[in-house]
């Protein structure tokens, strides 16, 4: 393996090593458990498992607050919604707290995950562990890759309609239009791109109907089963101390 | 290596009368095509635009849909076998290489032919290897393919291909859309290749001469027709056959457009002033351009040439308004216009009315569905009388050839119509300069001869031209000043 460089498309972070089958599997058992529970203490005791997930991913808190963003305006929303909008005078924190605890222990996990594993070896688990239909898995990632070049153009298109002399002014109603048109350009772009792609990829036997290999082996090994059943544990353990204290209070019920 | 594919056996092709008729077209892109090469063969495949070089190379590799033909004739043969069942023995490289890539790395961009052939996946990363090797990629396999250049883009699409151990070889433009550093890195890879493997090759190119040491033979086709001329390069591009060539805009060695020399006049007043113009893309990233100042005066060229990434396209959208620059100004002078605020507050009528620019890729800047209404949309958004604005169409349409396309989808046009379409709608504007990034990339050259005809009128009548350019005939055609960034 050669040592990684600028420019080497491969996440260092611990939880990218994991298969992410596995990782995703973690996100689901925290999410179930979060979701069984509506006190306090439950979720709470969840926070743990989630703070070694922040640990494996390995963001420091400047990075935590800036991938980690859309979570805390969920979370805030939640608490606003529900300690301002509870019956009674006065914050109802204690109703909110849970709810927002909640939000921190689905969502937060998810967001790592989504930010840490590497969209291949995504697309290489699902078709090797969860049986994925390669073609669907492998295509979707060849248009992923075609998202930032979308960018691109879109920024280009704008500079060509002020080049031409069109702009909106403060007319709404012809920014509206102008934007309508320049998507309606952005698309016809991604169409004759995607046309494009398809017949460089059909040249490389993409659409032979034969069998087909994955260079990348992703084999689910122990510390994928460590993971996933480390999670467990730190679920159920959360859940059942909860019960000890009598603070459990189950979501159906 | 145990695992080295070994030299795939070079394939042969035949050609028995072939045609192809595009769905929804009437005129046949190739008809009575009739044509042997015997395994191991190089040869380039030339003709003017609309030619239907790149139908047939489509077909040889198997991928053109039959589907997609109102009619086809004729047969196309690979080893005596039909080319779409022959998929696998030939490999095609197109002309964009954004548009071939697959994975985010490359190393998985190479094994993705290999895994959809189900390779033992064993065997792929040994023949990854290799074929990296092989194409003379710089880089290691977890190279994100989005950090690459274009010449290292294209090399890797080259080594995709080359992995597959094809027999044979289909490159279809493969360095057009290419600076010149960055054709010569691909054609490096081709060498390397040929060297290794020696598959038949068919390639497909304007640009002749770089290709000239790597072909022994050169056909020529005609558009709708079949073979009108085949043989080796030295006959062919000789003769009557070289300049019918020349004629249909082929970049035939010795025969290349030469502009009579010129002397520029004495420039006029000063037009646009660029004061200390520096640009960053991101926080923290280095400065490119770094503190350019220029003043373009009417009736002067200026060449903006310098090495990629230097910062000249950046340069080119700040010079039209386009950019604001994060250091430094870009103004007009009195004798531009009266907006004494920096360019790129202009509202933008007035700027296109003042200040053109022409990007590097013409289909862009296409706004409507016909090239008549392409060329008066400047002049109807500036005021202009429906009947005059028209006129000013047709005439500009007249005088760059494109007078029987104007009702014809801009889109659909050819890449040198594109080219030459993209100008005439900058110039019903009337600006009084012009700024132009690439104009001459990809272009054949009669597209070229053209623009440099077209833009020596545009300077003896008083319009600023500022170009960026890796062209160097081009920046001697215009004889005027070159500003080399660093």
């Amino acid at each position: 393996m050669t040592m990684p460089t600028p420019g080497d498309a491969r996440s260092t972070a611990p939880l990218a090593r994991f298969n992410p089958v596995a990782a995703l599997g973690a996100c689901l058992v925290l999410a179930a458990a979060a979701l069984a529970a509506r006190d306090a203490v439950t979720e709470a005791l969840l926070l743990v498992p989630v703070a070694g997930g922040v640990l494996l991913a390995r963001v420091g808190p400047r990075a935590l607050a800036r991938r980690g963003w859309p979570v805390l305006l969920g979370a805030l929303s939640v608490f606003l919604s529900n300690a301002l909008l509870a019956p009674g005078p006065g914050l109802a924190v204690a109703d909110a707290a849970p709810l927002v605890l909640r939000v921190v222990v689905i969502a937060l996990p998810g967001l790592l995950v989504a930010t840490t594993v590497d969209p291949t070896d995504l697309a290489d688990a699902l078709v090797q562990r969860l049986h994925a239909p390669a073609r669907f898995a492998y295509g979707t990632l060849a248009a992923l890759r075609l998202m930032p070049l979308l960018a691109a153009e879109w920024r280009a298109l704008g500079l060509a309609r002020r080049a031409r002399g069109v702009d909106a002014g403060r007319n709404p109603v012809a920014a509206l239009r102008l934007f309508a048109g320049q998507a309606f350009a952005l698309f016809v772009a991604a169409v004759r791109r995607a046309a494009r792609l398809a017949t460089a990829m059909d040249a490389r036997g993409f659409d032979t109907a034969g069998p087909r290999t994955i260079a990348r082996a992703q084999p689910f090994g122990r510390r994928d089963a460590l993971l996933l059943g480390a999670t467990l544990l730190l679920a159920v353990a959360a859940t059942a101390t909860s019960v000890a204290l009598g603070t459990w209070e189950p979501v159906l019920g | 290596m145990a695992a080295e594919p070994g030299r795939p056996r070079p394939v042969a092709v035949e050609a028995r009368g072939w045609g192809w008729r595009h769905a929804g077209r009437r005129a046949w892109a190739l008809r009575g095509v009739d044509l042997r090469v015997a395994p191991g063969e190089r040869v380039l495949v030339l003709g003017p635009s609309g030619a239907g070089k790149s139908t047939l190379l489509t077909a040889l590799a198997g991928v053109l849909d039959p589907a997609a033909a109102e009619e086809q004739e004729g047969e196309l043969l690979l080893d005596g076998v039909a080319a779409r069942a022959a998929r696998g023995r030939a490999g095609l490289l197109l002309q964009d290489p954004q548009s071939q890539l697959v994975m985010a790395r490359s190393g998985d961009d190479v094994a993705f032919g290999l895994e959809n052939t189900a390779v033992p996946a064993d065997r792929i990363w040994p023949r990854v290897d290799a074929a990296l090797e092989t194409v003379g990629f710089p880089y290691g396999r977890d190279r994100a393919t989005a950090a690459l250049s274009g010449g290292e883009a294209q090399r890797l699409a080259l080594a995709g291909v080359v992995a597959m151990a094809p027999g044979l070889l289909l490159l279809d433009e493969p360095t057009a859309n290419l600076d010149p550093e960055g054709a010569d890195v691909v054609l490096a890879g081709v060498r390397r290749v040929l060297d290794a493997s020696g598959p038949t090759l068919l390639v497909v190119e304007h640009r002749v001469a770089p290709w000239l040491p790597l072909v022994d033979r050169v056909v020529v086709l005609a558009p709708g027709g079949g073979v009108v001329a085949d043989g080796p390069p030295s006959r062919v591009l000789t003769g009557s056959v070289g300049t019918a060539l020349a004629a249909d805009g082929v970049w035939v060695p010795g025969r290349e457009p030469a502009p009579p020399p010129r002397t520029p006049p004495p420039p006029g007043a000063a037009l646009l002033e660029a004061a200390d113009v520096t640009h960053r893309h991101a926080k923290g990233a280095p400065p490119r351009p770094y503190g350019v100042s220029l003043t373009l005066h009417a009736g002067e060229a200026v060449s903006v040439t310098g090495r990629n990434g230097a910062g000249k396209t950046t340069l080119s959208l700040a010079l039209g308004g386009l950019l604001r620059p994060t250091g430094g100004t870009v103004t007009a002078t009195a004798a531009l216009g009266p907006d004494r605020r920096p360019l790129w507050r202009w509202r933008a009528a007035a700027l296109a009315a003042r200040v053109g620019t022409v990007f590097q890729q013409p289909e862009r800047q296409f706004l409507t569905g016909r090239a008549r209404d392409e060329v008066a949309l400047g002049p109807r958004r500036a005021g202009v009388p429906e009947q005059e604005a028209l006129a000013r169409a047709d005439e500009l349409l007249e005088r760059l050839g494109l007078g029987r396309l104007a009702r014809a989808n801009p889109h659909t046009l050819s890449g040198g119509e594109q080219r030459r379409l993209s100008v005439a709608t900058t110039l019903a504007a009337a600006p009084a300069v012009l700024v132009l990034d690439e104009p001459t990339f990809g272009q054949d050259a009669r597209t070229w001869a053209e623009l440099v005809a077209l833009l020596r009128g545009l300077l003896d009548a008083g319009t600023a031209v500022c170009a960026v350019t890796h062209d160097r005939a081009f920046v001697d055609a215009l004889a005027g000043r070159e500003l080399r960034l660093p």
